[in-house]
């Protein structure tokens, strides 16, 4: 995605968002909250991808980064009673950025201990740490632990959506196109070479990660006011899974092919969910298996990651060879 | 992009709130973790929700109208509760909505079935807050503070025991709120809780925690778990010498727990919703009809999920009709229901009142011991 | 004293099969430098294999005993080797030339769904596991309590490590492993063929994972298709931790987690349980990340 794009579908996604959120109470609920989910999925996979596809370190942990986001915007928000809208945006988005923030250290906090490891290492480091913060956050009496945390305020609308998706599409291509960004995919390509150019290979590295975790802050706070309650169990190695399947899905390193991969694999499971509606039919007996859905939806997704790598590891949407914007 | 977009929103608008007025049918939405980790919980319990549908169907269903029952499956997943309740009452345009067992996934679901209107029955999460989110919100079990107390006191009172060691499930609510709600009961009737260990739901070795409660040398220990983990820490408690009793809750109750702990569960004690030897002939009856038509046999999920089902047909009878706001006031109103859990009253809380039972495993076999009324 | 005799016991057991399952994968790391993430699940399968086929040997041997324990874990070993032999071919081999990450997407790929196909034909409820062997009565010596099960798993993880060393170190096929493990290349230019060798290591790790599995269901005999997730990130922190590619290394890394995993629990906090393999996992790499035996590899440009 060049540059240039990425400005108008920035201010057209957050004008689109903004009027759609108007007419957002005629819209069926159900359908609302998914686009809710897809919003949020587009953010996660795309910073992911920034991390992973861009710069080419393998990040299994990234649904870490979304529970730090979560939980620190949740509890901002719970202090406060009912709000007026314009203050109850003015709010949200401190509570988005403080989210964050508190992401982006986390990202700071992971990514400079990883600097020297390299692929299958780093990938299981990083959900290592995915895991540590799961279990922190199990601990901590303050949050609920295990028990969960209720958010009081769904303030998550199309606007906050839409616009947060644009955002970070927009500031990673940004960032990706600079003479700056070059020097991720100088590491993505090859790091002994790179280092040897004199580019410092640390510095974008724990930059990706840091950049990346804030993002994934974001969405994990669009998170927490969609669902309005969370907990620590929510944001697993499965979820992390999830976003790598879009990333590789989409191609590693070409944004519009993760999008689509980020709509197509939210849709999955809803689109699944119709199917089984014909069992619902009279006359139609089930006899499927009691929960063939979800067994489904798990099983396509292992597979789509093997027949992927073996047949197209440049991802299902990516029309070139190779999917780095040169 | 935007065209996309704009095309999507258009597609998808609310349709025309459907009361089930004019069609023949009454739909019901069920969500539940039919896979995934809490799996065989949330199959018990919808096999339940089945047969009680199928009878009601079958003996006419509900003012003259056929129930039909529409189950989602959350997965087990967070995240997943709150799109399937969505779907169910904006979609699928169902009158009530049962569920879960799972406190946390059933914490995601109320807030929507209370801002929309529509009555929820939990047949068997038991942290309290769960009923706190709204009128709108019921529950056909008993919550954690009255089990707690009540093994509390039959630890104290009839088993007479001093030193209590507890080993929690740190990973599942249902096991923090219950091993918390025992501590404070079994503290206030005089106890001592002597040592305290964790585990997480899953693990399969728990001789590191067992040593160290065996150090503290207990009268016995309070495991508040889910059957997948107890059986295995009364088989690792007597291999390691701890031959203590073991004290629990309802999340034992599984024709699967004898299987696996074997002789080490002998003279182990916990409390529940109802015994199996009930003799009265709601009790075998069900029993009975749940072997014949799902060819295993019933326990505490499939049992509540029944009642969940039977008590809102009750209601929706009583209310002579399926508006939610009616229906609600019926089931606010429920007082002394013949479940096949007991004998169900709703409580100012909109939570069960109902008598919990204490079984004790001898030969092998579930022995009813002594009921405790709320 | 007891108390802390006890606790190491329980973690010389627990780490013993932690380290028969690390042992595969660092033979396969050694010879393809590659993570193979559906290792935990053999293991899995290795326990689901047991449980199917005993009640088969029960009508031709008596179980439990120590004749009909042996034969299910054979069997068990033989369907894992072919089984890891089979995913090999269809699913590493191909990605032989590729870059690393794309297998280890293939291999998360595997993973998921061994374990999710296993979800829908097994059922996720937990299974009890048949009796394998006879309940011995418990030894105890002065407060220790020491049941048959442990050391059994004690006994067999020797032998087979004792087994494992003699292949590796006497026979021509283990000198070929070794070669492979040393440079791909040269070894090849020797005349080995490394698609058997590669085949051949895989087919002995998996078979060390299906071991495992028997010997994990005897001590809890509580199976489901998840349960070789946990076991086999640990088993994988436990090969970093000795030194990944080396086989002793394997083995120490596996006591070392058992041990300290149980410790930690037992006297600090069980609620971190969780979290400690990883946290010793971050340590070694940021300490030594070529791991306590392992020697420091120089990566070639």
């Amino acid at each position: 995605m060049t540059f240039r794009h990425a400005k108008t579908f920035l201010l057209g996604a957050i004008a689109l968002g903004f009027l759609a959120s108007l007419f957002a109470d005629r819209i069926n609920p159900y359908w609302l909250f998914i686009i809710y989910d897809i919003g949020i999925g587009i953010v996660m996979a795309v910073s992911l991808n920034l991390i992973n596809g861009y710069t080419g370190q393998f990040s299994l942990g990234h649904a870490g980064f979304m529970a730090v986001g979560a939980y620190t915007s949740a509890i901002l928000t719970n202090h406060f009673g009912d709000l007026n809208t314009f203050a109850a945006n003015g709010i949200f988005a401190v509570a988005l950025l403080a989210g964050g923030l508190a992401a982006a250290l986390a990202g700071l906090l992971v990514g400079i201990p990883t600097l020297r490891l390299r692929g299958d290492y780093l990938a299981i480091v990083t959900l290592g740490f995915g895991e540590i913060i799961r279990v922190v956050l199990q601990n901590l009496d303050q949050v609920g632990g295990a028990r969960g945390l209720s958010v009081s305020h769904g303030w998550t609308n199309l606007f906050w959506t839409f616009g947060l998706a644009a955002v970070t599409v927009y500031v990673v291509a940004a960032l990706v196109n600079s003479t700056y960004g070059r020097g991720f995919i100088a590491v993505h390509d090859d790091e002994v070479a790179a280092e040897a150019m004199g580019i410092n290979t640390t510095k974008y590295k724990v930059t990706a990660f840091v950049i990346g975790a804030f993002f994934a802050g974001i969405a994990g706070g669009l998170y927490a006011h969609s669902k309005q309650f969370l907990t620590p169990g929510g944001f697993s190695f499965m979820l992390s899974i999830t976003f790598v399947v879009m990333v590789i899905l989409g191609g590693m390193g070409n944004t519009i092919g993760v999008i689509l991969a980020a709509i197509l694999l939210t849709l999955l499971p809803e689109g699944l969910r119709m199917l089984s509606g014909i069992e619902h039919l009279p006359g139609f007996a089930a006899e499927r298996p009691l929960g063939w859905i979800g067994d489904t939806r798990m099983i396509i997704y292992s597979l789509l990651l093997i027949v992927l790598m073996l047949a197209r590891p440049q991802g299902l949407f990516s029309l070139k060879k190779s999917s780095i914007p040169k | 992009m935007a065209l996309a977009g704009t095309v999507l929103l258009t597609g998808c608008n609310k349709p025309a709130a459907d009361a089930g007025a004019g069609s023949d049918t009454i739909k019901i939405g069920e969500f539940a973790s039919l896979t995934g980790s809490e799996a065989t919980f949330g199959q018990s319990s919808h096999h339940g929700t089945q047969l009680a549908v199928d009878e009601l169907n079958a003996s006419g269903g509900v003012l003259g109208k056929k129930i039909q029952l529409l189950t989602e499956d959350n997965q087990s997943q967070a995240g997943q509760s709150a799109t399937v309740v969505r779907k169910l009452i904006s979609s699928d345009g169902v009158v009530a909505i049962l569920g879960e067992v799972a406190s946390s996934r059933s914490l995601e679901a109320a807030p929507i079935c209370q801002q929309s209107k529509i009555p929820m029955i939990s047949p068997s999460s038991t942290n309290p807050k769960v009923t706190e989110t709204g009128d709108y919100i019921f529950r056909v079990c008993f919550i954690d503070p009255f089990q707690g107390t009540v093994m509390a006191n039959f630890a104290r009172q009839r088993l007479k025991l001093q030193n209590v060691a507890v080993l929690t499930d740190v990973k599942s609510d249902y096991s923090l709120g219950l091993a918390k709600f025992f501590k404070q009961g079994f503290t206030a009737a005089g106890g001592k809780i002597i040592a305290e260990q964790n585990y997480s739901g899953g693990d399969k070795d728990f001789n590191a925690q067992l040593t160290s409660i065996k150090a503290a040398n207990p009268d016995a220990i309070f495991v508040p778990g889910y059957y997948t983990e107890v059986g295995l820490i009364g088989l690792q408690s007597k291999q390691l010498g701890l031959n203590v009793p073991m004290l629990g809750g309802d999340g034992w109750e599984s024709t699967s727990l004898v299987p696996i702990g074997g002789a080490a569960l002998e003279g182990d004690y916990f409390s529940t919703h109802f015994s199996p030897q009930d003799t009265s002939p709601v009790v075998q009856g069900f029993a009975k009809k749940f072997l014949d038509k799902f060819h295993e046999s019933s326990d505490a999920m499939s049992a509540l999920g029944y009642d969940s089902v039977m008590i809102l047909a009750d209601a929706i009878k009583k209310a002579g009709t399926t508006d939610g706001a009616k229906v609600r006031d019926a089931l606010a109103a429920e007082k002394d229901f013949h479940g096949v859990t007991g004998n169900i009253t709703i409580d100012a809380s909109r939570n069960a009142s109902k008598p919990a039972v204490i079984l004790a495993i001898t030969n092998g076999v579930f022995q009813y011991v002594q009921t405790v009324a709320p | 004293m007891t108390e802390l005799l006890q606790q190491l016991i329980n973690g010389l057991a627990f780490g013993s099969i932690l380290a028969l399952i690390a042992i595969g994968y660092t033979m396969v790391y050694g010879i393809l430098r590659f993570i193979n993430f559906a290792h935990g699940d053999i293991f899995m399968l290795g326990a689901f294999a047991g449980f199917y086929v005993a009640p088969k040997i029960a009508t031709v041997l008596p179980l439990p005993s120590i004749a009909g324990a042996l034969v299910v874990m054979g069997i068990s070993m033989a369907v894992c080797a072919a089984l890891g032999v089979l995913i090999e071919r269809l699913a590493y081999r191909p990605l032989r030339k590729r870059p690393k990450l794309t297998v280890l997407i293939t291999a998360i790929g595997v993973s998921l769904f061994l374990e999710y196909a296993g979800q829908f034909f097994f059922g996720a409820a937990p299974k009890k596991f048949p009796d394998l062997l006879p309940v011995l009565p418990i030894t105890k010596i002065g407060g220790l309590s020491l049941n048959s099960n442990q050391i059994i798993v004690l006994a067999v993880t020797m032998i087979l490590l004792v087994a494992l060393r003699f292949v590796v170190m006497k026979t021509k096929i283990g000198t070929a492993m070794r070669a492979v493990s040393f440079n791909p290349e040269a070894a090849a230019l020797m005349g080995v063929n490394t698609d058997v060798v590669i085949s051949f290591t895989f087919a002995l790790g998996s078979a060390l994972a299906a071991a495992a599995g028997i010997l994990w269901a005897i001590n809890y005999p509580s199976i489901d298709p998840l349960m070789g997730i946990l076991p086999g990130l640990k088993a994988f922190v436990a090969a970093v931790l000795g030194g990944i590619g080396n086989l002793p290394g394997a083995a120490l890394g596996g006591l070392i987690i058992g041990v300290t995993e149980t410790l930690v629990s037992g006297y600090i906090s069980s609620t971190y349980r969780d979290a400690i393999a990883f946290a010793v996992l971050i340590l070694i790499l940021l300490v030594k990340p070529s791991g306590l035996l392992g020697k420091k590899e120089i990566e070639k440009v």
